[in-house]
């Protein structure tokens, strides 16, 4: 079912029509989200902090959060988002083919992404890097003892090329065991058919909890082997939707360093402070320029909120993981977010 | 008169000729499919320049940059893409090659079960029958392969034979250790059954002429098992066997067939089994029961019935449909992706993804399931014209 998706998808590249970009007020992306009324968004199939859909159906994560915070500028309401749920193949055809508006979907940002697949990319969302969890009871505690291990890992993914190249670098050896459902990876490894689970750090202390029958039988090898800046991807050529994109993204970081957060932003509203004007469209133009309303950040964070706000939701305290900010702080508070100025 | 007649052989122009209609139709065919899958590669192009993708096979030569789970020939992660996806095509070939086989004494023996006197035997087969061929084929895959995955870890892994170990890890068995006599043994076997095959012809033959029986089993196998056997004697009988032994993660030695291919191979193996077991059936019960009765009264004992009487006359319906069986089988065999065994479609998606190359690496896919396909298709077409009935 997958490669008949697939091929689906590449066969709607190759008979897509044609169509010129047009520059006018409204870019051409811009402009089908807003008549379509509706955002679509490739989001994963299901990790958990990332996209998953809840007990109710509902999507939640940080990826689909930032889905809500793009439906929220552009058509008004953070609920006008349809999701498509995306294996590691098809999510870059998807995109060029134009299935979905936007990818946000724990895509790692590479140079030849960026450049030969025709895709532009936000600032980071999220930074993590290639982690290990294995079994308690194979007495590893560290990477370097891993070798002739049996190596669960994500078809397509810039984990697979990590894995290698890291064990390689270490002249070990192990074998790769290669599927691309994600229930079906995670399944081959909890029931034993793989000693290590390999994956973005961040997206491994999801499975243990939800995942293993007994979360205490698994564990996190320290160390991060690679460097995973996680970001939103547009197709080349629409550079209005691309700005937006960018805009939404330091929104959320501005928001949290200027102190705005969902509960918080209503009262804030009267600040003097030019920046909280300008954020909030009292002041200024900064909607207008980019095509959209006045109101575009106020309704992120009303309806969305903060970076804080979205990480403690699905990381953070609020989250069952209580995995720590790490890279993912503030500029000023010992990360690396920096939210470009807006003004 | 004339005035008529005229006009009317000018009028029989070339439009009307029977001869210019049958090749003009075809040239408009063959020129209509050639603008559209002409259009069909411009507007490609044109779309994803226009996206800013690059587009060619020139990655074929790059790094691939990561590793495959098994492979028939030699591959790591420094080699190129070409190479990787010429391993996934042997991997498809490997499971496709072995599952045909199999599926094949499968059928036969099910096929014959099915039309069995004995009650038990061929109640087993109709209920093998209904319910493999009734469940589709991607459970069966999906089955097996998580009954294979919780099969007991290494550590206490089942030995029902000293040396070898079924385990989550894939069973793992003991091999005889390389030595310069064993290509010898080999050449000893292909001789071995080609002396087999000339025997039972020059019996057939000495039979058809004389009614003559001359029993060519035993001497056969004695002769295809027995020629290797005086080769290796000959030799001085070397050998060492080199049996696995847990170290570290896993089995280090021997040699192994991992969960993935045995799940995959047992999965497309049951559920084609079932098609052709129901082929051969029909095939069967397709030769009229009077031929049956006519061997019995000229005295042939019931193997030789189906030998000699049923089976040449049931092939010639069976072959073409167990062609498209073997294909399906082959294609099939795709599903390997779902499990992880590293087939074509599952290390050309990887490729797909790595490099972006989606119209590349699916034609690539495509060509060569057609390739493969295409290349059943004549192998049997000419089987089955060796087994067509000649008339005589």
């Amino acid at each position: 079912m997958k490669n008949l998706k697939l091929t689906a998808v590449a066969a709607a590249l190759v008979i897509a029509q044609q169509t010129a970009p047009a520059l006018a007020a409204d870019g051409p992306t811009l402009k089908t989200v807003k008549e379509r009324g509706q955002l679509i968004c490739g989001v994963h199939q299901g990790r958990y902090g990332f996209a998953v859909a809840d007990s109710k159906g509902k999507w939640v994560g940080l990826d689909v959060d930032f889905c809500r915070a793009v439906a929220a500028a552009v058509l008004g309401d953070s609920e006008k988002v349809k999701y498509i749920p995306l294996g590691s193949v098809q999510r870059f055809p998807a995109l060029q083919s134009g299935e979905v508006d936007m990818l946000s979907r724990t895509t790692t940002v590479t140079l030849t992404r960026d450049a030969a697949l025709g895709f532009n990319f936000g600032p980071p969302t999220f930074y993590t890097g290639t982690g290990f969890m294995v079994r308690k009871d194979i007495k590893v505690t560290k990477v370097d003892e891993l070798d002739g291990a049996s190596v669960c890992v994500f078809p397509g993914s810039t984990t697979e090329k990590n894995v290698s190249g890291l064990f390689k670098s270490k002249n070990m050896k192990f074998t790769p065991v290669v599927i691309e459902n994600s229930k079906e990876l995670v399944g081959a490894y909890m029931s034993g058919r793989c000693d290590v689970l390999a994956m973005d750090q961040a997206g491994l202390p999801g499975h243990q909890q939800y995942d293993a029958k007994d979360p205490n039988e698994h564990v996190i090898l320290d160390g991060v082997f690679s460097k995973e800046p996680l970001a939103i991807g547009v197709r080349h050529g629409d550079d209005q939707w691309y700005d937006i994109i960018k805009y939404v993204t330091y929104a959320t970081f501005n928001a949290e360093e200027l102190g705005l957060h969902q509960a918080t932003v209503d009262k804030m509203k009267n600040s003097n402070n030019p920046n909280v004007q300008r954020l909030l469209g009292k002041s200024g133009d900064l909607g207008k320029k980019l095509g959209l309303d006045a109101e575009w950040s106020y309704r992120i964070i009303k309806q969305v909120g903060s970076y804080k706000d979205i990480y403690d939701r699905n990381f953070g305290e609020k989250s069952p993981l209580k995995l720590p900010r790490g890279l993912n702080a503030q500029w000023n508070d010992g990360g690396i977010l920096y939210g470009f100025p807006m003004k | 008169m004339a005035d008529i007649q005229a006009p009317r052989k000018s009028n029989t122009s070339i439009l009307n000729s029977i001869a210019f209609r049958g090749v003009a139709y075809q040239v408009l065919l063959a020129a209509g499919v050639a603008f559209i899958g002409y259009y069909l590669y411009v507007n490609v192009n044109a779309n994803l320049e226009r996206q800013g993708i690059a587009t060619g096979f020139d990655f074929l030569s790059e790094d691939a940059g990561f590793d495959i789970g098994e492979s028939v020939i030699p591959f790591d992660s420094s080699q190129s893409y070409g190479r990787v996806l010429v391993a996934g095509i042997l991997n498809t070939l490997h499971v496709a090659i072995v599952g045909v086989f199999l599926a094949t004494i499968v059928g036969v023996l099910m096929g014959i079960a099915r039309v069995s006197r004995n009650w038990l035997v061929s109640k087993l087969a109709s209920g093998y029958v209904e319910v493999c061929r009734n469940v589709p084929v991607v459970l069966h895959v999906i089955f097996w392969a998580s009954v294979i995955r919780n099969l007991p870890s290494p550590r206490q892994a089942i030995t029902p034979f000293d040396g070898i170990f079924i385990t989550n890890r894939g069973i793992i068995y003991p091999i005889p250790e390389a030595h310069g006599i064993y290509p010898w043994l080999g050449v000893a076997l292909v001789v071995g059954i080609i002396g087999a095959f000339v025997l039972g012809r020059r019996a057939q033959k000495r039979r058809e002429e004389t009614g003559q029986f001359i029993p060519t089993f035993w001497p056969g196998l004695g002769l295809i098992l027995g020629l290797p056997t005086v080769v290796w004697l000959a030799a001085g009988a070397p050998l060492v066997w080199d049996v696995p032994a847990l170290r570290g993660f896993n089995y280090q030695g021997g040699a192994s067939l991992t969960p993935e291919f045995v799940a995959l191979l047992i999965g497309i193996t049951v559920y084609t089994g079932a098609f052709i077991a129901e082929i051969v059936r029909a095939g069967i019960q397709s030769v009229q029961h009077g031929q049956v009765e006519a061997a019995r009264s000229l005295g042939l004992r019931p193997g030789l019935v189906m030998r000699l009487v049923i089976l040449p006359q049931a092939l010639r319906v069976i072959v073409p449909p167990t062609t498209s069986q073997y294909l399906s089988l082959t294609k099939n065999s795709s599903l390997g992706v779902l499990i992880g065994y590293p087939d074509l479609v599952n290390v050309g998606n990887t490729t797909l993804n790595q490099t972006g190359q989606a119209v590349e690496a699916i034609a690539i896919m495509m060509l060569v399931y057609l390739l493969i396909s295409l290349t059943i298709s004549v192998f049997m077409n000419t089987y089955n014209r060796l087994v067509a009935i000649q008339e005589r």
